[in-house]
C-alpha cells in the first residue's frame, strides 16, 4: 500500500513538472538545470560536501542529520553575501582547507562536542557559499535556480551519507577513514593550486 | 530573474478552473510555501493540520477576490521570502508550536499569496473563476503535505522533513540575495 502510494506521489510529481521542461517559462527550466549543475561542477565543492556527509555517518545520530541541515542554511547565507557583493578574502582558500580539515576529520574518525563540529562544517559553509554566489551567472530565474542549486547539495551530502553508512563494518571503517585521506590530499592540491 | 510572489497566470487551454489548478503547480513561489505550511502544521498534529487547511484555503480564496476586486500591486518579493524563510526554518527547527501561531501563519500565507493571485488574474484580465481552481488547489496540497507528515511515525522520516525545511529556508534565503542584487 506504501509502496503504490509513493508511486501515485512519484508520478504526480512527475506529470507537475513535466510542463515546466516542456513550455519553459521565463527560462525556468534553464535556471533548474544550471543550479542542479552549479555545485558539481567543482571537484572542490563536491569533495567538501561529500566529506560532510562521511562524517556525519561517522558519528552518527544526531549529527547525521543535524550536519546537512546547518550546512545549506549556512551555505545559502554566505552565497547572500556573494551575490550582494560582500567581499569575503580567501574564499579559494577556505575551500581548500575545508577539503584538508574536513578529510582529515573523517580520516581520523574525530568526535568533538557537536556544537564544535556543527561550527566546523557551518564555517566552510560560508566560504562555498560565497563562492557560489559570486559565480551565478546573471539571468537566470532566481528560485528555479535556487531549487536547483539546494537540491544538487542535498544530495551531495545524502550520498555522502548513504556511502558512509558502510561504517557499520569494520571494513567500511577502514574505507572510510581512507576516503578522508584522498578527500585531505585533494584539499592539498585546491590549496596549492590556490596558492600559486 | 523573475521576482517573487509575481507570476502571470498560465493558459492551460481547458477554462480558468484548469488554469488556476495549473497555475499553482507551475508556480514555485506559491507551490513550495504550500506544501511548506502543510509541513509545519503536519509536524505540530492532526488539530494543527486541520486548522491550518481551513484557514489556508478560506484566506487564499478570499484575499485572492480581493486583489481582484481592488487590483493591488502584484509584486511583494520581502514579505513572500520573509516568510519563505519563516517557514524553513520552523519546520528545520521542529519545535512545537501553539495553534494561534500555526494558523497565523496560514492566515498570511494565504492573504499574500491569494492577493498577488487576484491582483495577477485583474492586471492580465483573465477570468477571476480561476481562482477557485487555485483554492481547490491550495485545499488539496495542503491536505496531502500536512497528512503525509502527521502519518509519519519513524524517526528519520521526521527527520527528512525537517532537512526539507532546512532546504526551503536557504532557497528562501537565496532569493533574498536574488532580491538584494536586483
Amino acid at each position: 500500500m506504501r509502496l503504490r502510494q509513493a508511486a501515485l506521489v512519484v508520478l504526480a510529481v512527475v506529470w507537475a513538472g513535466t510542463p515546466l521542461f516542456a513550455h519553459e517559462k521565463d527560462g525556468r527550466a534553464l535556471g533548474f538545470i544550471a543550479g542542479l549543475q552549479h555545485p558539481v561542477s567543482g571537484l572542490d565543492h563536491v569533495l567538501a560536501m561529500v566529506a560532510v556527509g562521511l562524517w556525519g555517518a561517522q558519528l552518527g545520530a544526531p549529527a547525521i542529520w543535524l550536519l546537512p541541515v546547518a550546512f545549506p542554511m549556512v551555505m545559502a547565507a554566505g552565497g547572500v553575501l556573494g551575490l550582494i557583493g560582500v567581499p569575503l578574502p580567501g574564499i579559494e582558500i577556505g575551500i581548500a582547507m575545508s577539503a584538508i580539515l574536513l578529510g582529515l576529520v573523517v580520516m581520523a574518525e574525530a568526535r568533538p562536542p557537536l556544537a564544535v563540529a556543527a561550527a566546523l562544517v557551518s564555517m566552510f559553509a560560508v566560504f562555498h557559499g560565497h563562492a557560489h554566489g559570486t559565480e551565478l551567472p546573471p539571468g537566470q530565474d532566481g528560485l528555479s535556480y535556487s531549487i536547483g542549486f539546494v537540491i544538487a547539495t542535498g544530495c551531495l551530502h545524502a550520498a555522502g551519507i548513504a556511502v558512509g553508512l558502510v561504517h557499520r563494518w569494520p571494513a567500511g571503517r577502514v574505507a572510510l577513514r581512507v576516503s578522508g585521506a584522498t578527500v585531505a590530499l585533494a584539499g592539498v592540491l585546491f590549496l596549492w593550486r590556490a596558492m600559486a | 530573474m523573475s521576482p517573487p510572489l509575481f507570476a502571470h497566470l498560465v493558459t492551460s487551454g481547458l477554462g480558468p478552473i484548469y488554469d488556476g489548478i495549473a497555475h499553482v503547480f507551475v508556480t514555485f513561489e506559491d507551490l513550495i510555501p504550500i506544501v511548506a505550511i502543510g509541513f509545519l502544521a503536519g509536524q505540530n498534529g492532526p488539530r494543527a493540520a486541520r486548522t491550518a487547511l481551513l484557514v489556508i484555503t478560506v484566506t487564499w480564496f478570499a484575499f485572492g477576490a480581493v486583489g481582484w476586486w481592488a487590483a493591488v500591486p502584484a509584486s511583494l518579493p520581502f514579505p513572500g521570502i520573509g516568510l519563505f524563510v519563516l517557514l524553513g526554518v520552523l519546520i528545520a527547527l521542529g519545535w512545537p508550536l501553539p495553534l494561534p501561531a500555526i494558523a497565523g501563519l496560514a492566515a498570511i500565507l494565504g492573504a499574500l499569496h491569494g492577493m498577488v493571485n487576484g491582483a495577477d488574474i485583474a492586471r492580465d484580465a483573465r477570468d477571476p473563476v480561476a481562482l477557485v481552481g487555485i483554492a481547490a488547489t491550495v485545499f488539496v496540497l495542503m491536505t496531502l503535505s500536512s497528512a503525509h507528515v502527521v502519518g509519519l511515525t519513524a524517526p528519520w522520516s521526521r527527520v527528512a522533513v525537517r532537512v526539507a525545511g532546512s532546504w526551503i529556508a536557504a532557497i528562501g534565503m537565496l532569493m533574498l540575495g536574488w532580491a538584494l542584487r536586483g
